[in-house]
């Protein structure tokens, strides 16, 4: 990934910067121009809490190249408090108990290297609450 | 809008073609469908390809297949809408000729998945690469994530999924263009490896290599090409939202619903008039969703279909006799056209074993992504 990209994604990634739709109240991640639900364009910023609960679940056990070494692994969408919900890995744990329903809190990681001497990556991965 | 038809139709066996680069499989299946319409000229020609550029570095795919079909000069480009490249090639090419526009358009698909690219990152860009992609997930995970939101709210089971791939096999073991023409069983599919729990290897359709096209023309022009013409009645398209943690109910398919709606609307008809239908079957849990979501069944009640018989040929709505993506093969970009050739198929009476009887009314339905984008086409028998 080139470094202006990865840059782009920081507030987002590092911070979980988010935004509250000033029309609807819908919460938005990461903040875009419009809100997909009512179209607003005003937006309360808003960071989300580092927590949530496992909407739907899986075990990935044929990866992505970037991510062989960590193979089974379970991903999940998690929705936090404030009712954004996003993809996330859950680790620590026994993938197989990452099931609907869990808590997790949700903590500031290393998510994949590129090659030798490209970027680290980081962002957000579940662990058991 | 005029009244437009299908006069013509090729497609590649679908599978692992070594001997046959892009291009190759392009012109068999094109020239195949004119032929077929006994036809030397096009207007205009759309070619539906996920991802040219990414499986094997290759781009600018309109006037180049136009070039290999010794058609230099036509009106030529690519479409693309991830694996509803295909479905939505027939749109446009529906739309010019039903515009008047144009007379005779060729809609094709095409994709070559086995020249060495890395099949899952290609696949994975039709997710949301900064939201879903960044964090690891593939594919059959985004479908298993939608499979397991399924069993929790509806209580569909692992066996129900599994009858999914058993009926489209044994449809498939009929169809000589399929990639597996084999049966499988509930306990060898249950007993594959797993792939993204809860699916397994036999949930999955297949890599393949395949292409297929049809020839369009004015349904009053259509007698010049053949005495079968099947008419295209109606078209519809829609989105939904790219991330599946963006939508409120990961199990529904809202982008298949609201294609289906539009179509049928269009058509002036409802599901329950469809005598026989594709649907996008890249998993198990696909059928089910789509099935739901097309108003075949009620929501929730998808899972059991495959099993009750409900959509085997003979049951009550046939789906995927073609043996679907599961069997039959899933070159993604080519896959929309494919479905539209088994229902030209079945609705000119030429299905073979597979045939369904009595069939006068028939839907494609052709998705991408993890539901992002979905195409209904309606056909009827003329």
């Amino acid at each position: 990934m080139p470094s202006p990209r990865y840059t782009r994604e920081i507030p987002a990634r590092y911070r979980l910067a988010a935004g509250r739709c000033s029309g609807c109240e819908k919460v938005v991640y990461p903040i875009r121009r419009f809100c997909p639900s009512c179209r607003g364009e005003k937006f309360e910023k808003l960071t989300l809490s580092r927590k949530g609960t496992v909407i739907t679940s899986t075990v990935v056990h044929v990866p992505p190249n970037d991510f062989l070494m960590e193979a089974p692994y379970a991903m999940a969408v998690v929705e936090t408090p404030e009712g954004a919900r996003l993809m996330t890995q859950v680790v620590d744990c026994d993938p197989s108990t990452v099931l609907p329903g869990m808590e997790v809190a949700l903590e500031f990681r290393l998510i994949r290297r590129e090659g030798r001497s490209g970027i680290l990556c980081y962002g957000h991965k579940g662990v058991p609450a | 809008m005029r009244d437009v038809a299908i006069v013509g139709a090729g497609m590649t066996r679908f599978g692992e073609l070594w001997d046959q680069g892009l291009r190759d499989m392009f012109v068999e299946a094109a020239s195949g469908a004119l032929s077929d319409a006994g036809a030397d000229r096009l207007d205009s020609l759309y070619v539906g390809c996920m991802s040219g550029g990414q499986f094997v570095g290759q781009e600018h795919l309109g006037p180049l297949m136009a070039d290999h079909l010794g058609m230099t000069g036509v009106a030529a480009v690519h479409v693309e809408s991830a694996c509803a490249s295909g479905g939505v090639a027939l749109r446009q090419a529906f739309i010019e000729v039903g515009s008047g526009m144009s007379d005779l358009v060729l809609a094709a698909g095409i994709e070559k998945m086995n020249d060495g690219a890395d099949v899952t990152n290609v696949l994975a860009t039709a997710a949301d690469q900064e939201l879903e992609v960044y964090y690891g997930v593939t594919f059959p995970g985004l479908y298993a994530m939608i499979a397991r939101a399924h069993m929790q709210r509806h209580g569909t089971t692992e066996e129900d999924l599994a009858w999914v791939a058993v009926k489209n096999h044994r449809h498939g073991a009929m169809n000589e263009k399929a990639q597996f023409r084999r049966e499988v069983t509930p306990e060898q599919v249950m007993a594959s490896s797993l792939v993204s729990e809860p699916l397994r290897l036999l949930h999955c359709s297949p890599v393949t290599d395949g292409a297929a096209a049809v020839l369009l023309c004015p349904l009053d022009m259509a007698r010049e090409f053949t005495d079968r013409p099947v008419k295209i009645v109606a078209t519809g398209l829609a989105s939904d939202s790219m991330a599946l943690a963006d939508r409120d109910d990961p199990a529904f398919l809202d982008a298949v619903q609201k294609s289906g709606q539009r179509a049928f609307q269009m058509a002036d008809i409802g599901p329950r008039d469809v005598d026989v239908a594709e649907v996008h079957d890249c998993f198990t849990i696909a059928e089910i969703c789509c099935i739901e979501a097309l108003g075949f069944v009620e929501e929730g009640k998808g899972g059991p279909a495959a099993r009750d018989g409900i959509t085997a040929i003979g049951g009550q709505i046939p789906v995927n006799t073609s043996g679907g993506l599961k069997s039959k093969g899933h070159p993604v970009g080519a896959t929309g056209i494919a479905q539209t050739i088994e229902i030209f198929r079945q609705l000119r009476g030429e299905a073979g074993q597979r045939q369904v009887e009595n069939a006068r009314v028939g839907l494609a339905q052709n998705m991408g992504g993890s539901g992002a984008s979905s195409v209904v086409h309606i056909f009827e028998g003329v």
